[in-house]
């Protein structure tokens, strides 16, 4: 069969399956729509909890960012899994022995206030949408590559099939299709890492083929390879960082809290029978993360070598085809400096900035012009990170079902995360906002309904924003884990390990770590992104690492405040002697 | 709602019960977490130019804690912390 007809016919049977599982598990009443009637087994639980967790970013991006960036991009290995441990220690038991539906109704009913819960939905609804964006779009770019549709039709079909399962079946929709995802997102990664790791050292498991020799008989492993062939084209060596050593560890910091902190994977732990459950259940999401997150710096590197293989010093008429797709797009180009119809790959920016082709018109060898004014070093090639994992299997020459099942995988990657975050900006919506705030006597049909409306609007502004995405989507990633890692996850930790924080200081806390972090990242990345280098960075930390500063802010001014405020009611300081054991938890409390 | 009295919880008070149940939590976490930063900020990041000198197969072993190593260790820390508060959950009579 055509690799063409293999594609439409896995995404076409895995939709189908999500939409299946949809009207399969439709929901009746809100305790099922928010957090699946608080009866899901641990290791689903923790199944879908890697498929929420693991995003177009994780799929698509980290393997050829890890690629590009080789010991630095260790920031991401580390950074999303460490957060794991002190979402399991630290946070799930206390969470799910609360036994209430969403984050900011934690933090509102601990600190006694509604001033609390809703700065915390204002942090939980930034941080959210800030993801979901790019979650969206990461769909419409496996459209427009593999299925040939234009990037806004690939957003509304990815639209449609979320609006499906989200609405339809809530947080109970959600973790059987995010099961089902998982499974093929898992499938797709790992498959063809096999392959080329096969290809590329003789070893079939990825991870040991990284520390293994090279299969072409040189005797040389594949890292040491790495290092001579990058140092030898004027790069830095592979294994040898290039950023500060305070700033890779703030970077790899801010991730990890922000990763504990951030508000759909804690939601998630809510779902679980009891308390003891929910450490069990991070340690099964951990298990089912660390099989793509071990696997992908296996992928990254082996993606560098045959990338440096196929393209460096190899004649424009020679490379093969999938590169020539990817030009197409615009995600790959080559600007033919030395004029010898070859194209030379080594250190440095080909040209300033992103390409910008001079329509269809074609150079002399056949590849798109580009208009942009060229550097004046050596390199002539320029390729976009995200490339790396959907064009690997075709760069290696794997078979078309290979091919057509990372489609269908990073659909899956990104579709359940989108759904996860959908839902979470939803149910803060409805419950937080209107049941909790200002309508305490809607019932609970109204209040589903009112769940489920805001689920279609958060689509909505999720797929405007896919379709006109604001040029700084790639950047305000880090806004996400920052504001997480500077907002919540202080808030939430002093929740459960202090009995003496008051209002105050959590909300001067909470206000304080946002307000810092924000104002950070808007003044490099938006207002004098030209002062944006490390010696003008506070202590040498830069805008994607600052929400560890942020956090110290948060906790800080907490203290300060609450040391001239009020104290903590008793009835407060029991239900946090209630927290903290797991006893009496039984299942969620219905409202 | 305080937990349920068990055997040798007559003497002491519930209060104090789950004041020592919180102590052995804490200690437990406190270890645990330190093992969590040693691994990765330790190995991966501060120490990873000096382990950078030792091979572990085809790795520099720094470069193997920073990209491998670490997530295996972090799997482990969250099981044994799950199994370990079991039997603590036990011993001080507040098991869910």
């Amino acid at each position: 069969m055509e690799t063409s007809t293999l594609i439409y016919l896995f995404v076409g049977v895995s939709f189908a399956l999500y939409i299946g599982i949809a009207i399969w598990s439709r929901v009746g009443s809100t305790k099922e729509f928010y957090i699946a009637g608080g009866g899901i087994h641990p290791v689903v639980n923790g199944m879908a909890t890697a498929a929420d967790w693991m995003s177009a970013a994780s799929f698509i991006s980290m393997a050829g960012l890890i690629a590009f960036l080789g010991y630095d991009g260790s920031v991401y290995l580390m950074g999303w899994t460490g957060g794991y441990v002190l979402l399991a220690l630290l946070l799930a038991p206390y969470l799910r022995k609360f036994g209430k539906f969403t984050v900011p109704e934690f933090i509102g009913e601990r600190y006694y206030s509604d001033t609390a819960r809703l700065v915390a939905v204002v942090c939980l609804i930034f941080i959210s949408f800030t993801y979901v964006a790019g979650q969206m779009r990461g769909v419409g770019i496996v459209f427009s590559r593999f299925l040939e549709v234009d990037i806004d039709m690939g957003v509304i079909i990815g639209m449609t099939i979320v609006f499906f399962y989200a609405v339809l079946g809530g947080m109970k929709g959600i973790t059987y299709t995010q099961v089902a995802q998982y499974c093929v997102l898992i499938f797709a990664y790992t498959v063809p890492a096999i392959f080329i790791s096969m290809l590329i050292t003789g070893n079939p498991v990825p991870q040991l083929g990284l520390g293994s020799e090279l299969a072409d008989g040189s005797g040389m492993y594949v890292l040491e390879k790495l290092d001579a062939v990058l140092v030898d084209l004027g790069f830095n060596a592979y294994t040898e960082s290039t950023k500060s050593m305070a700033d890779i560890f703030a970077i790899t910091a801010a991730l990890m809290l922000g990763t504990a902190g951030l508000p759909h994977v804690i939601v998630r732990f809510f779902t679980v029978p009891k308390a003891s459950d929910a450490r069990t259940s991070a340690g099964w999401a951990l298990v089912f993360i660390a099989i793509l997150y071990t696997t992908a710096p296996a992928v990254g590197a082996f993606a560098r070598i045959n990338f440096i293989d196929s393209v460096n010093d190899t004649p424009y008429s020679d490379v093969a085809e999938v590169y020539k797709n990817y030009e197409d797009l615009g995600l790959v180009a080559w600007k033919d400096k030395n004029k010898d119809g070859k194209i030379q790959y080594s250190a440095g920016a080909p040209f300033d900035g992103k390409p910008d082709f001079d329509g269809d018109k074609r150079g002399a060898s056949g590849e798109r012009v580009i208009t942009n004014e060229p550097t004046d070093n050596a390199n002539e090639a320029y390729v976009d990170r995200d490339i790396m994992v959907l064009a690997n299997p075709e760069i290696a020459g794997l078979p078309g079902w290979v091919v057509a099942l990372v489609a269908a995988g990073s659909l899956a990657a990104a579709l359940s995360t989108a759904a996860g975050l959908l839902l979470v900006i939803s149910s803060s919506i409805s419950h937080d906002v209107m049941k909790k705030t200002f309508m305490p006597h809607i019932s609970d049909a109204q209040e589903l309904r009112a769940a489920r409306l805001a689920a279609i609007v958060a689509i909505m502004i999720a797929g405007y924003f896919g379709i006109n995405p604001p040029g700084f989507v790639a950047q305000v990633v880090a806004f996400a884990f920052g504001l997480a890692a500077a907002s919540l996850f202080p808030a939430i930790i002093m929740c459960i390990f202090t009995k003496s924080m008051n209002k105050e200081g959590a909300i001067v806390g909470m206000l304080a770590g946002l307000v810092f972090t924000f104002s950070y990242i808007v003044f490099f990345k938006f207002v004098s992104p030209e002062l944006n280098m490390a010696e003008n960075w506070l202590f040498g930390i830069s805008p994607e690492g600052i929400g560890f500063v942020g956090m110290f802010v948060n906790i800080g001014a907490a203290f300060l405040v609450k040391r001239f405020t009020k104290d903590t009611p008793q009835d407060v300081q029991d239900l946090v002697e209630d927290i903290r054991v797991p006893s009496g938890a039984g299942a969620a409390h219905s409202h | 709602m305080s937990p349920q009295p068990n055997q040798n919880g007559d003497a002491e008070s519930a209060g104090d019960r789950t004041k020592a149940y919180w102590r052995a939590n804490l200690k437990l976490l406190g270890k645990l977490l330190v093992v969590w930063f040693v691994v990765s900020f330790g190995f991966g990041i501060l120490l990873q130019p000096f382990l950078d000198q030792f091979q572990f197969f085809g790795f520099k072993l720094g470069f193997w804690f920073a990209q491998q190593g670490s997530i295996y260790v972090f799997i482990a820390l969250i099981f044994v912390y799950s199994h370990r508060m079991r039997k603590i959950d036990r011993d001080f009579g507040v098991e869910d």
